[in-house]
């Protein structure tokens, strides 16, 4: 009797295990990351205007003089379009690991490095977007003190387009924070 | 284990008061920056006031260094060591940002920007733009170590097996 009933344990250990449950919240919000911190990218990387100036008058030709507001221009936001654009890279291989991710076996080091990347490009999607607010910002009201002019009176749609990366790029950043406090949740040991 | 658990405790408390001097350094010499000078006719005054990036950065590093005084006195077995971990991210994303930010507008500061007609202050303020640049770079000592804190924190809320005492 006491055989069959270790038989009988033996047959219920050996069942197939139960396969991890997939989390498709956290698939759905890198989705929603990656396709904000793109459109960030890309609206302030084709962000142009051109602008026609009258210099002076001979006779009666007008001069003009075209001037280009580029975001080559500027540091800060060279610098953000870069973070963006290494932030959507990072959420787009995120959602091909994690739609592909139960294939491979998950040992050692990996299911640390996920979270780690993660506050990575966080941090650095946050610090694109602090140097690209307040540097907008003075091209909005100009600095008095430094004799520095505002730009925006005279390229209003290429300050209102940085503006709307901005936004994007702020959306971008709570999600990523959302994205980062899951994964690192998910590390936690299954009690 | 118990001699290695107390080297791990002082290396924490130590890190952490590393990283409160560090803010608070940066706070100091931020603040402290100004520097009277005459252009061509004007008197122009640089402080720490007239831009925006250097008054986020100055907000800052204060709230950062007012929070790390208070974890000081976090005992290490309390339960309130997660939301110390979650604290500690958002406040390195705080100083990250403020550190960005106020490079940005010094980089213009020191360097210009031809497009915009925007011309460099730094030839006529010198003292003032050193003071900046020594404040920045404490700033970011203090990010480096602040994101080191938050690895730590975020071990120690996961598997909190190794910091108890064998």
């Amino acid at each position: 009797m006491a055989s069959r009933n270790v038989e009988k344990l033996d047959l219920s250990f050996s069942a197939v295990p139960d396969k991890p449950k997939k989390d498709w919240v956290i698939v759905y919000l890198r989705i929603l990351a990656f396709l904000a911190t793109a459109s960030a990218t890309l609206v302030m990387a084709l962000n142009k205007q051109t602008k026609h100036f009258v210099v002076a008058t001979i006779g009666t030709t007008p001069i003009t003089v075209s001037i280009t507001a580029k975001f080559q221009h500027t540091p800060a936001f060279i610098f953000f379009v870069i973070a963006n654009g290494v932030a959507s890279l990072h959420c787009l291989m995120m959602i091909g690991v994690d739609i592909l991710g139960p294939q491979f076996d998950y040992k050692g080091l990996k299911p640390v490095l996920i979270p780690i990347l993660d506050m990575m490009s966080l941090v650095l999607a946050s610090a694109g977007d602090g140097a690209a607010t307040f540097m907008s910002e003075l091209g909005r009201n100009g600095n008095s003190h430094a004799r520095w002019d505002k730009i925006c009176d005279k390229f209003g749609s290429y300050c209102n387009r940085g503006g709307a990366a901005l936004i994007a790029s702020f959306i971008a950043i709570i999600l990523l924070l959302i994205i980062t406090v899951m994964s690192i949740n998910k590390l936690k040991p299954k009690k | 284990m118990e001699s290695i658990a107390k080297a791990r405790k002082i290396c924490h408390l130590l890190l952490r008061f590393l990283a409160f001097g560090a803010t608070l350094s940066a706070v100091i010499v931020m603040a402290t920056s100004h520097e009277k000078a005459s252009v061509l006719v004007f008197q122009v005054e640089a402080k720490y006031t007239n831009t925006p990036a250097f008054k986020y950065f100055v907000i800052a590093n204060s709230v950062v260094t007012v929070y790390g005084f208070l974890i000081l006195f976090l005992p290490p077995e309390s339960l309130l060591w997660r939301l110390a971990a979650a604290t500690d991210l958002v406040f390195t994303m705080l100083l990250v940002s403020s550190i960005s930010a106020a490079l940005a507008i010094a980089q213009v500061g020191k360097k210009g920007n031809s497009h915009a007609a925007w011309l460099p202050i730094c030839n006529s303020v010198p003292k003032f733009c050193n003071q900046v640049t020594g404040a920045l770079v404490v700033g970011a000592i203090a990010l480096i170590i602040y994101m080191l804190l938050l690895l730590n924190s975020i071990h120690r809320v996961l598997d909190p097996v190794i910091f108890r005492k064998c």
